[in-house]
């Protein structure tokens, strides 16, 4: 028996020394090869330039398309560098009687400005069957019938694909596409404001749409203020002055696509089989989409037809130390594939992490203790164990505000009509603002993870102040060296001449209840509650949460039944007016379905607004902005919250990686040390085999007993005996 | 038994209809046509406008139950419920509202949920009834004592356990296998057998509780104790007799969820990545998105209607007594 025992276990033994990692997710035909291992939680909504609006869409969409701007990888402050554009566009702007005016110009005078963009020559579109043409130079897949799509899932099921050169009229087509009625282009009413030509387009398109239920030939239809100015030009025409234009250059809303691909999509069957651009997309960009599978896993293959574009040689202070210039002049991209897999929880992810299965993570509040330890200075680093591993640590302040908004058309948070109930309320909301301590939140709620907000821009875009210019004097003052909050007295005074001594109302004697609008959330969401209401205890004001369904939440907010609520904003482009239009009375939620949830209007800061967002950064619009930062943190209608803090780790096989939300174009640049990753998989991925003996012995020792009771009572006889 | 089959087929309809009913009601009680819109769209810099255009390109522009302004059929006829519920009694579902296709993405993901259901409802139901039967048959000894507290602990385990346990100590710990992930074809088995453990492991003691009650009951009975007295052995008795006629109360749990299979596990799909169906209604309620959530619940509906039929259908099988009239 002993012997039977040893031999069936002796292979499990024996396993080990063959050396075999057992537990790698990835197909063994991927082992070596020169590719990047990433996650997705939440699957992408859209693929098609026109409609995508997500950071998790963006991982992807970025990739694969072109637009005619890019930031810079490495330089900060954020810089737009040409991308499919052969240099930055030419921007001409005119008065009302057509004379060109100078650089210089208010924007007041300038009636229109005029982008003329050269795209480069001589780039290519990924292959795609879109594209394929016969011997006669008709689209091969231009009139399919339903038995031609018999048995196609995805784009790869079409035996021959084609490309072409990019042109000027791609990006036109594109911009079209933004006033598609089907598309549901969410900038397109943004855009149409500078650009009315697109409303007239929509209007045709949309009666076009109403006649007919298939494709929209889009080259029927001009768009009025857009022009293809030859082969490789094209020229956008806008009302007014919107020097913020230049930043949606760098987004695939505005990245070209050929009309082809809405003519091979818009076929009959196509939308069935999920062959929409919405699911296959199809660029110029260093990648392209080769699997599709949202549910399971999504790969970009690098594009055989991309041009090729030189490693950057310039950067920042420090990036030539961090090795981020190692690659200098060296022709992207590096790596051949990215192979992204869902991981809809945690736990897994960020095991397979540490295994090596994936190259980099981000921080999650379940596995923060586990990666970064906090200095007695509040420093952070590494753990021990990460270090061991030789995972590196990268963070970077987000160009995004978490905040608490009042909203002031609340009789109480606004004060109502009269100049001295405003006066009032903006001495409550400032009491509050003081009292609610965010530097403690982000210590307990956040492990650290963020930068106190001392006003809407998020530091690292221009007309943020640092240092004690910086700092929100109501709330804060500079004391040796640095910002201290004041003390609960400052808020306990402003809340008595605010009308509310000892948190009681001063002629009634009612106590002062303040709630919180919100969604219910998920775990420490209790904790947080209590942590608010407990810092509304220390002013004796009363503390009352109202949680509610994530619709109703939003119907309170739009119709501005809400008193305090908790809400965020992740800059689009990096300039001030992204961030400070959220406060502009023209975005006022209730009256005009803007962004502008607390409802706030200042006439002052409005005007100064209007000024500022068409002014070139230097030193007279960044008077303009501290004049209306100082409005803000007087009026105080926001508590500032705070700048989340991105913690992301990377193994050491990474190389040219660097943190900064803006740029999301980063595949291209990355590059993958393969042998010291299969080595580190290796080791830390060598299976242990003898707990599956020792199973197996321990299934036999429970089941000896019970298989010598079992032979006993078989043999037993009636009477008690042996038999 | 055909005349019964079609007389349950029928009253399947008004079911269906009543299911559907609760579903729509339910469903527009949380959500509005608007709310569905500025899911889909976003909440940033969507405007009033866009929202009519997507509602309107959608039918979700036209009354719930009721259109007071269409005349005569109309104002039945020209309603979301009815514009949403009639295609679907063709098995037609239509598009989500991301604009793809429901039918396709359910054979899509019915696959890798069968793959994991299949072997751990075969797996379980072995290891279990195994399990069971052992206990009966050593009943009243302290192993039938420390079996029946096994089964008690574990089925005290929430399942959230066995599976982060699981990956920690198979995966991580003696990386034997991968810790999630698919991979479609026979490379499937490497990802299956360690979530198709956990589950076997996890259900088996409250399942082997309750076939070893079904089998106490059953070994009381006089046909065996004559089944001993003529001398048979135990194992014959229990596998052959007592195994035989348990399976009516067996079939009453065990057949009504071989349909459901189809629809997976939320739980160990989403620890395990395994690509199924199990998410499906949940990524759907969270996107608001209506039209996978009718047919997921329609589809779920007609499932348990089958699987209530073919447990009438199995009961005939395992006892000639049975008639369906």
């Amino acid at each position: 028996m002993f012997r039977r025992i040893c031999l069936l276990l002796l292979p499990c033994l024996l396993l080990p020394a063959c050396g075999s990692v057992w537990n790698d997710p990835y197909p063994a035909a991927e082992q070596g090869q020169n590719i990047m291992y990433s996650a997705f939680t939440d699957r992408p909504k859209h693929l098609d330039p026109v409609q995508s609006y997500s950071e998790d869409e963006a991982t992807f969409l970025y990739q694969i398309y072109e637009p005619p701007l890019q930031y810079h990888y490495l330089k900060r402050p954020y810089t737009l560098v040409p991308g499919s554009a052969a240099a930055m566009p030419e921007v001409r702007r005119y008065d009302d009687a057509g004379r060109e005016l100078p650089a210089t110009a208010p924007a007041s005078q300038v009636a229109k400005s005029v982008y003329e963009i050269r795209i480069r020559p001589g780039v290519l579109y990924q292959p795609h069957p879109a594209l394929a043409r016969r011997a006669d130079g008709t689209l091969r897949y231009a009139e399919l019938r339903a038995e031609d799509l018999k048995g196609v899932r995805g784009v790869g099921d079409f035996a021959e694909t084609g490309t072409r050169e990019l042109e000027a009229g791609d990006f036109v087509h594109q911009i079209k596409r933004l006033a598609h009625p089907r598309l549901h282009s969410p900038i397109f009413e943004l855009i149409a404001d500078y650009l009315p030509g697109l409303k007239t387009l929509q209007s045709a398109l949309a009666e076009e749409a109403a006649r007919n239920s298939g494709w929209i030939d889009l080259e029927r239809h001009a768009v009025p203020g857009v022009e293809v100015v030859d082969r490789y030009t094209y020229r956008i025409t806008l009302k007014g002055a919107y020097p913020q234009f230049l930043y949606w250059l760098s987004m695939p809303f505005f990245a070209p696509v050929p009309p082809e691909a809405d003519r091979f999509y818009g076929q009959p069957g196509m939308a069935e089989r999920n062959l929409t651009l919405d699911w296959w997309p199809i660029g110029t960009g260093p990648y392209m989409l080769a699997e599709n599978n949202p549910n399971a896993r999504m790969v970009l293959a690098r594009n055989p037809n991309f041009r090729g574009e030189a490693y950057p040689c310039e950067g920042e202070h420090g990036d030539r130390e961090a090795g981020l210039l190692d690659d200098c002049g060296k022709t992207m991209p590096f790596v051949d594939e990215v192979v992204f897999t869902r991981e809809r929880e945690g736990i897994p992810y960020w095991n397979k992490f540490l295994q090596g299965y994936y190259d980099a993570s981000g921080v999650s509040s379940d596995n923060f203790d586990q990666a970064v330890t906090m200095t007695s200075q509040g420093d952070v680093t590494l753990s021990d164990e990460m270090r061991a591993q030789g995972i590196r640590l990268l963070t970077s302040v987000s160009p995004s505000i978490f905040y608490l908004g009042f909203n002031v058309l609340d009789n109480v948070l606004g004060g109502g009509e009269s100049a001295e109930g405003q006066t009032r309320a903006r001495k409550l909301r400032q009491a509050i603002s003081i009292a609610l301590d965010m530097d403690e939140f982000i210590s307990i709620f956040l492990n650290g993870r963020g930068v106190v907000a001392m006003h809407p821009i998020p530091p690292g875009i221009f007309g943020a102040r640092e240092g004690e210019a910086g700092i929100n004097p109501v709330v804060y003052e500079w004391r040796d060296g640095r910002p201290v909050r004041r003390s609960r007295e400052v808020a306990r005074r402003l809340l008595a001449e605010a009308g509310y001594p000892d948190g009681r109302d001063a002629k009634t004697g009612e106590p002062l209840i303040l709630n919180l609008d919100t969604t219910p959330g998920g775990l420490g969401d209790k904790a947080r509650s209590d942590w608010l209401a407990k810092q509304f205890r220390e002013l004796g004001v009363q503390f009352v949460v109202r949680a509610t369904d994530y619709n109703r939440f939003q119907d309170k907010i739009r119709e501005g039944n809400a008193q305090m609520f908790f809400f965020g904003w992740n800059a689009d482009y990096p300039d001030p007016e992204n961030m400070l239009f959220l406060l502009h009375g023209a975005q006022a939620k209730v009256k005009e379905s803007g962004q502008n949830a607390a409802n706030y209007v200042n006439p002052e800061y409005d005007r100064l607004f209007e000024k500022m967002k068409s002014m070139p950064d230097g030193p007279e619009r960044q008077a303009v902005i501290d004049r209306m930062v100082a409005i803000l943190q007087q009026d105080a209608p926001w508590i500032f919250g705070f700048h989340p803090k991105a913690y992301s780790l990377q193994h050491a096989w990474v190389l040219n990686r660097k943190t900064g939300s803006m740029v999301r174009n980063t595949l291209k640049y990355q590059r993958i040390d393969l042998g010291r990753r299969d080595a580190a998989r290796a080791q830390w991925n060598r299976p242990i085999v003898w707990p599956l003996g020792l199973l197996a012995v321990l299934v036999v020792a429970a089941l000896a007993p019970a298989f010598v009771h079992y032979r006993r009572r078989e043999r037993a006889t009636a009477v008690g005996g042996r038999g | 038994m055909f005349a019964y089959i079609v007389r349950r087929l029928l009253y399947a309809v008004p079911i269906l209809i009543g299911v559907n009913l609760v579903t729509f009601g339910l469903f527009f009680v949380v959500n509005s046509p608007d709310d569905m819109a500025r899911m889909q769209l976003g909440v940033k810099r969507v405007t009033p406008e866009a929202i009519e255009r997507w509602k309107a390109e959608r039918g979700y522009d036209r009354p719930l139950f009721f259109n007071a302004k269409a005349a005569g059929s109309g104002q039945v006829t020209d309603t979301i419920f009815f514009q949403k519920s009639l295609r679907m009694f063709a098995f037609d579902f239509g598009r989500a509202d991301d604009g793809r296709d429901i039918a396709q993405e359910m054979r899509d993901r019915m696959g890798p949920s069968l793959a994991l259901a299949l072997p751990t409802f075969v797996m379980g139901l072995f290891a279990s009834i195994s399990f069971a039967l052992i206990l009966v048959f050593f009943r009243a000894s302290y192993l039938d004592f420390w079996g029946v507290v096994l089964c008690v602990a574990m089925m005290s385990i929430s399942s959230l356990f066995y599976i982060i346990g699981g990956q920690w100590l198979v995966s991580k710990l003696w990386a034997l296998v991968p810790i999630s992930g698919y991979a479609p074809g026979l490379d499937a088995w490497r990802f299956l057998v360690l979530p198709v453990a956990i589950s076997v492991i996890a259900g088996v003691g409250s399942n082997a509780r309750w076939y070893r009650t079904i089998f106490l009951e059953e070994v009381s009975r006089d046909y065996v104790r004559t089944a001993r007295a003529k001398g048979l052995s135990e194992r014959v008795v229990l596998f052959r007799h007592v195994l035989k006629n348990a399976m009516i109360p067996i079939l009453t749990g065990v057949v009504v969820v071989i349909p459901l299979l189809f629809m997976g596990s939320l739980l160990v799909e989403s620890f395990f990545g395994i690509p199924g169906l199990g998410s499906y209604t949940i990524d759907a309620i969270n996107a608001q998105d209506f039209a996978v959530v009718r047919a997921m619940v329609f589809i779920g509906s007609v499932l348990y209607i089958v699987g209530l039929i073919l447990t009438d259908i199995s009961y005939t099988l395992v006892d000639p007594r049975v008639r369906l009239e």
